[in-house]
């Protein structure tokens, strides 16, 4: 298409950029909202998962007779057949149906499975022991040196000396161990589905951040076509990457209710849900770094861990140390296999657990050198991967305003004590990519005058709906109310999967380049009447309008009628970046904390938060900040409080309720400070999605300000009081 | 510093899990065999129910409402499946998430922590009594402060802090901070429920 398309300048828009409440948000806050969990029929049944209860066993036998005599109980059927391997502890092995939550209760509890154990291993921070138990897959491994190794010189011995070399010329050598827990994803509505027949054709009700993509896998297993299935998620309780497929679970349950041809709905337990639903790999690392005498990072050895859980993998060695690219590296990288259960995408994936194994090293080089942290990061920007050093520079600025940095900062453990109490302050800085993926928006307009944007996307808690309706009015000229959007089955034109922070983005440019198109049809119709060219026309405050004399001018119902009798449909197709500038990727982010520490109990407490964040241009700034603050108490919880505990001998989730996987409440967080980093040239390069940086920093930047309270490294998170008061004892007997 | 959960009224005191699954669900289960299970009704008088799905009366939003359930039958249950009320939500088994609250006889609880057959000649108020053409502003102050993302806590997390602020119309920030810690969000929207709260604070909540 000649056409360019572009957002209006900056300064000129009606809602564009500017705070909007969203248009779901009266339905979410009084419950009008229908998520997954529920959609109701008539006839519905009930269905719960049973999980396994061992780590790793073979499936002998299911034997369902007591549960189907349980009155009540209409359905049972098996997940897994005699002779199948369990991997992990919850692993769904039946399912059972029935008339009230109480009858499936009975039902599950009444299967009989019968199982022959094997050996369970669960020790993912050990690395020597899963290296005896022959654990560990193949270590990955990337080296970088300034200097390059001659033709007849074996390359890991010339590496090894290499180092040795440069640790031992280096002014300060910072030999440290730190590790980041499995946490799961917790999301608040569990997975599953409400499934419901009509003839040979499946309407699944799935909660999922993938309406677009996951037809096929329901069809698939059921031996129909995809067309045959329709997938809806008009809202969806949380997914922050767990949701992107279709579950063997999911499939069950539109078995279940062709067999019995009733609708059905499967939502896991929240035990079930929390041992095999989602979760985010562990990584352990031994690291060396060494620095000259200013800070700056000369050279980097490092040896990490971790386990993505049945499936081998972890943490990708190409990341670490995060951001950070120092001159010379070398980085190992071992995954472990345990008998847990396999993690899925967890908000950025990789990029939290890099940034808490080696901004921590980073800062300890401050420490150890007596340096303030604030001036170790700015030094080390230099070497900067993503070429963001001026981004990265003016958001330490702000950020150290708004914390306070220069009045409160201390060297390491040498701040002013209240009783038992030290406070500190520590930082880390991220980066992540996002940037739009392809996606399809049909915009229709009515001859009434009335507008719908649909396509095939889904709102995960960011505010997609809302970005789509701003900007098809603010294209429009109308008010937001003058827009519906439609989004959130897989018959609409289709759209991204929410996961990569690209759904902002991609729903921007198709929303955004179909409105741009379809007006440009409207325009046609109402030069004629205006006796005016179509470029010289403008859409605004709901009127059609000559821009050089705005009396000749229609009203938007006006202008629409000259449709006739049939509405105009317009799609706007975005297949990749292509350089028309409406959006972009790769951003920056500095966040800054504040802590208080009790010596004595170990607990650390949150004084302030605060968080300076690039998006490129900004279509909600109220949604894009309520992200950014729930990033930041989704950060402070798996700093301070989440782990998945597991017992150690049988592999056991031991903590598997909401009641015992701590989570942040509303009196833990603190004072939370959010910015966002928007000067002309961050507007002009278009949309980048948010959903995922600001999640990354918390880890690193809790930790140095604990390690700066204390002056004690509490190498790994989370910092729970038991850790803290175990290092402290540490350096004590040191 | 955690879990200050102020302790509530209006609970039953049974844990749904246990009740379903654990010694509970035996002991209900051998008693509804023998015919003699017996729950007891609001009122004084000790009542037969059961053993299978039982016909009782609910009050809820304001209108009674006939319900048929089983003796085991939480609240939360009889509230969603059998009169589609699906604004309070099953998120934990006991009443840590806060995401089932609603408002029994004028005080917070969780539905999924209660048998319906408890709640017989007692005042329910659900979230979706707080909508309607005219919402309540706590609702508003809700929209207003975008005091939610994926929104499956919210529905709870505004019965509370309608709850609170009944209790405390003059509620400082330090007040909300302590008092609201028995609702969860997992996507971390407790900074705006803060400036929520505190906007019903200072426009006056309801009378």
């Amino acid at each position: 298409m000649a056409k360019k398309y572009s957002w209006p300048d900056r300064g000129t828009t009606a809602l564009l950029g500017k705070p909007q409440d969203r248009i779901d948000g009266i339905a979410k806050a009084t419950g009008a909202a229908k998520y997954t969990y529920d959609v109701n029929f008539d006839k519905m049944l009930i269905a719960r998962v049973l999980g396994s209860p061992h780590a790793h066993c073979k499936i002998k036998s299911i034997d369902f007779s007591a549960a189907e005599k349980i009155p009540g109980v209409v359905k049972c059927m098996a997940m897994k057949e005699p002779g199948n391997e369990v991997r992990w502890q919850g692993d769904p092995i039946a399912a059972v149906a029935g008339e009230s939550e109480g009858a499936v209760a009975e039902g599950l509890k009444a299967i009989k499975v019968e199982i022959e154990p094997l050996d369970v291993y669960v020790k993912d921070a050990d690395l020597a022991a899963a290296e005896a138990a022959g654990r560990t897959g193949k270590v990955a491994k990337n080296v970088q040196l300034e200097r390059e190794a001659g033709d007849d010189d074996d390359e890991d011995k010339f590496a090894e000396q290499e180092i040795e070399r440069l640790l031992k010329e280096s002014a300060v050598v910072v030999e440290a161990h730190y590790g980041i827990d499995v946490i799961t994803h917790m999301c608040l509505e569990p997975h599953g589905a409400t499934v419901q027949w009509e003839g040979d054709k499946l309407n699944a009700y799935l909660s999922t951040q993938n309406v677009s993509g996951t037809a096929g896998q329901f069809a698939s297993p059921l031996g129909i076509t995809t067309g045959d299935v329709t997938v809806i998620c008009d809202f969806i309780g949380g997914g922050f990457g767990s949701k992107f497929q279709v579950d063997n679970f999911n499939v069950t349950a539109a078995k279940i209710a062709k067999e019995v041809g009733r609708p059905v709905k499967l939502m896991l337990d929240r035990d079930i849900e929390l041992k095999t639903a989602g979760c985010r790999p562990s990584g352990y690392i031994d690291v060396r770094i060494g620095a000259d005498k200013e800070g700056v990072v000369t050279v980097w050895d490092s040896q990490h861990w971790g386990t993505f859980g049945a499936t081998a993998g972890g943490v990708d060695q190409g990341v670490i140390p995060y951001v950070f690219n120092p001159k010379n590296r070398r980085r190992r990288a071992t995954p472990i296999i345990t008998n847990a259960s396999p993690s899925r995408a967890w908000r950025a994936p990789n990029h939290p657990q890099a940034c808490a194994m080696s901004q921590t090293a980073y800062d300890d080089i401050a420490a150890k050198l007596g340096l303030n942290s604030y001036d170790v990061f700015l030094r080390n920007l230099a070497s900067v991967s993503n070429e963001k050093q001026n981004v990265y520079q003016a958001e330490m600025e702000i950020a150290a305003k708004l914390i306070g940095w220069k009045d409160k900062w201390h060297p390491h453990g040498k701040g002013p004590k209240k009783g038992a109490v030290v406070s500190g302050l520590g930082m880390a800085i991220h980066t992540w990519g996002g940037g739009g993926q392809p996606s399809n928006t049909n915009i229709t307009i009515h001859p009434d005058g009335a507008v719908e944007a649909t396509l095939g996307s889904q709102d995960l808690g960011t505010g997609t709906r809302t970005a789509i309706a701003i900007i098809t009015a603010e294209t429009f000229g109308l008010p937001l109310a003058g827009v519906k959007v439609n989004i959130g089955s897989s018959k609409y034109p289709p759209s991204a999967a929410s996961g990569g922070s690209v759904t902002i983005a991609s729903v921007s440019e198709s929303t955004r380049r179909a409105a741009q198109d379809a007006l440009l049809k409207i325009f046609e119709l109402a030069s004629k009447k205006l006796e005016s060219e179509p470029e010289n026309l403008e859409a605004k405050d709901g009127r059609i309008q000559v821009k050089s004399d705005t009396k000749k001018s229609l009203s938007w119902k006006e202008a629409c009628s000259l449709l006739g009798m049939m509405p105009l449909e317009v799609k706007g197709e975005f297949k990749r970046r292509d350089d028309q500038g409406l959006s972009s990727s790769q951003v920056g982010g500095v966040q800054m904390a504040e802590v208080e520490v009790d010596r004595d109990t170990g607990v650390v407490r949150m004084k302030k938060f605060v968080l300076v964040q690039d998006m490129g241009l900004v279509i909600n700034p109220k949604c894009a900040q309520s992200q950014m603050y729930g990033a930041a108490i989704m950060g402070i919880a798996y700093a301070l409080f989440e782990q998945r505990i597991l017992d150690p001998t049988t592999g056991a989730f031991l903590n598997a309720e909401i009641a015992d996987y701590k989570l942040p409440r509303l009196g833990d967080v603190g004072e939370i400070v959010v910015e966002i980093y928007q000067p002309d040239d961050e507007y002009n390069r278009g949309v980048v999605g948010l959903g995922e940086p600001p999640v990354i920093s918390p880890g690193a930047a809790i930790s140095n300000a604990v390690c700066n309270a204390l002056g004690v490294r509490v190498p790994v998170l989370p910092l729970t009081p038991k850790r803290v008061l175990e290092a402290l004892e540490r350096a004590r007997k040191a | 510093m955690k879990d200050q959960r102020p302790s509530r009224a209006g609970e039953s005191g049974f844990s749904r899990r246990a009740f379903l699954q654990g010694s509970g669900a035996a002991a209900a289960a051998t008693a509804l065999a023998a015919g003699s299970g017996v729950a007891e009704a609001a009122d004084d008088k000790t009542k037969v129910l059961g053993p299978g799905p039982t016909a009782i009366t609910l009050k809820v939003n304001g209108a009674d409402r006939q319900v048929t359930v089983e003796p085991r039958t939480t609240l939360l249950e009889a509230l969603r499946f059998k009169l589609n009320l699906t604004g309070a939500k099953p998120v934990s088994v006991d009443d840590s998430s806060g995401a089932s609250m609603v408002i029994i006889d004028g005080k917070p609880a969780s539905a999924n922590t209660i048998l319906a057959v408890a709640c017989v000649g007692k005042k329910i108020q659900t979230v979706e009594s707080l909508g309607g053409s005219k919402p309540d502003p706590v609702v508003t102050a809700f929209l207003h402060n975008d005091a939610m993302q994926c929104g499956f806590c919210t529905p709870g997390f505004v019965v509370a802090v309608r709850a609170f602020l009944d209790k405390n119309p003059k509620a400082t920030e330090d007040q909300i901070r302590k008092g609201l810690n028995s609702n969860l969000c997992r996507c971390g929207t407790y900074a705006n429920v803060i400036q929520a709260a505190l906007e019903v604070v200072k426009g006056g909540s309801r009378g």
